[in-house]
């Protein structure tokens, strides 16, 4: 009987073993990527079944980078209260799925929040005929919220501390919090700002609802994986500072190839592999970086193309911006 | 022991696999047999099971820890029968969503009971449009999945029902929108107290007249309207006392504020559709117990009954529904069991039950996901005994007394 228990032990021993996402993803020939099971211009399938947005595209440009195609990837739609376990269950890779790093997920719930790719915070949208002009004004408010969120928590935080009462709705989709809020079951839905421009964008009348001033919390976004693969962790962090710093210096899906005959910048032959072999530190070949900007097109490509001022969705860069434009982001050193 | 070892080693080189065949052939060893075989398996899959979960929780660097029950649980509930806010633990936000399970079930299993029996005995009415009109709806119902019939009372609500401002109304006191249904709050003055001692006063009164009139039939033959003298004394008595006290009852009637009416009692949307979609969908299946049982009792019965002179109504009372109680109690209890479990499907429309809190914001926030499943699991399982062990109770105080 022991023997059994034993021998049962040692297999799962060997099989659990944390490490080896890269080894599995590339046996596998297919990323496994979390994402929102619909919110537009962040994750969303269109009407002939791809996948689009902001989110769907950072998981294409990680599938180009670590598997050779940015088609390979299998998305994995989850809700606000799914995603974690789908990690942590190994049905996913790593979630890009508009999560916001706090300290209790990174610590806790033991994930490993990696660069943040969308920085936000959570908003109000409200009818104009309610005549709301601010969100100290909601006092009896009924408010719809996407359930297992940490905008959840903020609400709670912000009605307390303004001493003011509310009702919330827990809602587990943002296409079904929009449902309810179109159909006035609640006098105001409260999400990420992002989010809440990109619902607006689908409404029949966005100009009949108001975005409220106030921004209650910080949402730094961005991709999620499980704690203790540290070399799968740096993968998908390198690539998501390939991106940025592809913008920084001018790289784009277009010129990419030419960029890596061009030696006249070592900063961007190294990226791109043309010098030195950054690749192959992360277990990957040398020109890991330049698929991943060839699939998807470098930072600014992917948040023009899915949420920018010229999209419906219609989101400025903000804090969003390259540092050098007064905005957050920014790529360590590629060297 | 060495010795006694070594000496049936020595002989049993040859004696052994005709041991191990003839315990094989023997009927009784070779169940017992059979019997530790699986219990071994079980037991080894139960290990393999749980040392499975604790390998990989270890992986993932988790520990398996209740504290998280005794932090903040940060989050509030619409609906809440015991005082809460957003600074109480996670366990005090398990209770709420334990007692909304109660809540739901509770006024789910009375409405379903009192529905379904009605539907099982118009069914079995001469009137054909009425039995057949009641066919198409147990058909229909029945025939759909209770998580549809949830999300189609619950969106006729949300989506039909007018804004608050347009509520309908009754009297101005009772409003109704897509906000739920929200009625006057009873205000209970001063010396409410008497109306409350009378209420029991007149249920004592009750229970000696009962007695008193069954000891009357017995004894002399004599049989009194006990049903409806009963009512009169419960309403009758403390309605008279609460007079005499001087009415000291108030109602807070709700009035419009600025988003949603304020004051009253609200039944959110989240609950009227719960609590109607499932007692519907286990009124109709309660309502073929009730068929059955009725149409159990063998046609003998009525006519016996008959031919000692009992009228319609005292037949049923006293002799078709004692029995018919006997095949319809065990099949009710499954029907309750499903009611109550089936209550979980709360989480589609954001009804913050059990599964909803401690299983779902909780579980999400704490990250404690086998620590919440456990604990949930327990809770259903707890709920569904309570209700096993009263109504087997219930069915072995009806059962028939057999000579």
């Amino acid at each position: 009987m022991r023997i059994i228990i034993s021998l049962v032990a040692a297999f799962f021993m060997a099989s659990a073993a944390n490490a080896g996402t890269l080894e599995d993803v590339k046996a596998r020939g297919v990323l496994n990527c979390i994402v929102n099971t619909g919110l537009p211009g962040f994750s969303y399938t269109d009407k002939s079944g791809r996948w689009k947005g902001f989110d769907a595209d950072m998981c294409r440009s990680l599938a180009a980078a670590v598997v050779g195609d940015g088609e390979k990837v299998k998305f994995i739609p989850a809700t606000g209260k799914t995603r974690f376990t789908l990690l942590n269950s190994k049905e996913g890779d790593v979630i890009f799925r508009n999560t916001t790093w706090t300290f209790v997920r990174d610590v806790d719930v033991k994930l490993t929040f990696l660069p943040t790719t969308y920085y936000d915070g959570q908003g109000f949208i409200i009818r104009k005929s309610k005549g709301v002009k601010s969100a100290k004004e909601l006092d009896g408010a009924t408010v719809c919220i996407q359930t297992g969120t940490t905008t959840e928590l903020n609400l709670a935080d912000y009605f307390r501390a303004n001493k003011i009462s509310y009702k919330p709705v827990p809602i587990e989709s943002n296409e079904e919090a929009r449902k309810n809020y179109l159909a006035d079951r609640c006098d105001t839905y409260t999400t990420d700002a992002s989010g809440l421009a990109a619902t607006r964008a689908t409404f029949d009348k966005p100009d009949d609802h108001l975005i409220l001033p106030e921004i209650i919390s910080k949402e730094p976004l961005g991709p999620v994986v499980r704690h203790g693969d540290d070399q799968w962790a740096d993968i998908v962090r390198w690539t998501v500072y390939a991106l940025i710093a592809a913008e920084e210096d001018g790289i784009t899906a277009a010129n990419v190839d030419k960029m890596a005959m061009d030696k006249s910048n070592p900063n961007v032959s190294r990226m791109l592999g043309s010098e030195g072999n950054l690749g192959g530190m992360l277990g990957l070949d040398k020109a890991w970086a330049k698929r991943a900007i060839k699939a998807q097109g470098n930072y600014a490509e992917i948040f023009e193309r899915n949420v920018g001022l010229k999209t419906p969705v219609g989101l400025a860069r903000g804090l969003n911006a390259l540092y050098t434009n007064g905005g957050l982001q920014y790529s360590p050193p590629f060297r | 022991m060495a010795v006694v070892a070594g000496r049936t080693s020595a002989t049993g080189v040859r004696g052994a696999p005709n041991i191990l065949l003839r315990l094989w052939r023997n009927k009784d060893t070779r169940s017992v047999i059979l019997q530790v075989l699986t219990m071994a398996l079980l037991f080894a899959f139960l290990a393999y099971i749980i040392n499975n979960a604790v390998l990989n929780l270890a992986v993932l660097g988790k520990t398996f820890s209740f504290d998280f029950l005794g932090f903040p649980a940060s989050y509030d509930i619409n609906q809440r029968l015991i005082e809460y806010t957003s600074q109480s633990t996670h366990f005090r936000a398990m209770l709420v969503g334990i007692l909304n399970t109660a809540l739901v079930a509770f006024f789910g299993i009375i409405t379903a009971t009192i529905v379904g029996f009605l539907f099982g005995i118009i069914r079995l009415s001469n009137n054909w449009i009425a039995s057949h009109i009641v066919y198409c709806i147990i058909e229909f119902t029945r025939n759909v999945p209770v998580l549809l019939h949830i999300l189609l009372i619950h969106g006729i609500i949300v989506h039909v029902l007018p804004s608050p401002r347009q509520a309908h109304t009754l009297a101005d006191s009772i409003f109704l929108s897509n906000r739920g249904l929200t009625i006057p709050d009873p205000i209970f003055g001063e010396g409410f107290s008497y109306t409350v001692i009378a209420f029991f006063v007149a249920v004592g009164i009750i229970v000696t007249f009962y007695r008193w009139a069954r000891k009357a039939r017995d004894e002399r033959g004599k049989i009194y309207p006990v049903f409806w003298i009963s009512v009169g004394i419960l309403f009758g008595l403390p309605f008279l006392v609460f007079l005499l006290s001087g009415s000291p009852l108030g109602w807070e009637v709700p009035t419009l504020g600025r988003f949603n009416l304020k004051g009253g009692i609200t039944m959110i949307p989240e609950f009227l559709a719960l609590w109607l979609a499932l007692s519907l969908y286990t009124s109709v299946f309660i309502a073929e117990i009730v068929r059955a049982g009725i149409l159990a009792i063998s046609k003998g019965q009525w006519e016996a009954s008959q031919a000692v002179g009992l009228q319609r109504n005292r037949i049923l009372q006293l002799v078709i529904i004692p029995q018919a109680l006997r095949v319809i109690i065990p099949p009710l209890t499954s029907q309750y069991l499903n009611l109550t479990k089936n209550s979980s499907l709360a989480i589609a429309i954001g009804y913050m039950d059990i599964v909803a809190t401690i299983g779902g914001i909780s579980m999400m926030q704490t990250g404690k996901e086998m620590e919440s499943m456990i604990l949930v699991l327990s809770i259903y399982l707890c709920f569904s005994l309570v209700i096993s062990a009263f109504m087997n109770w219930y069915n072995q105080r009806i059962k028939l007394v057999e000579r």
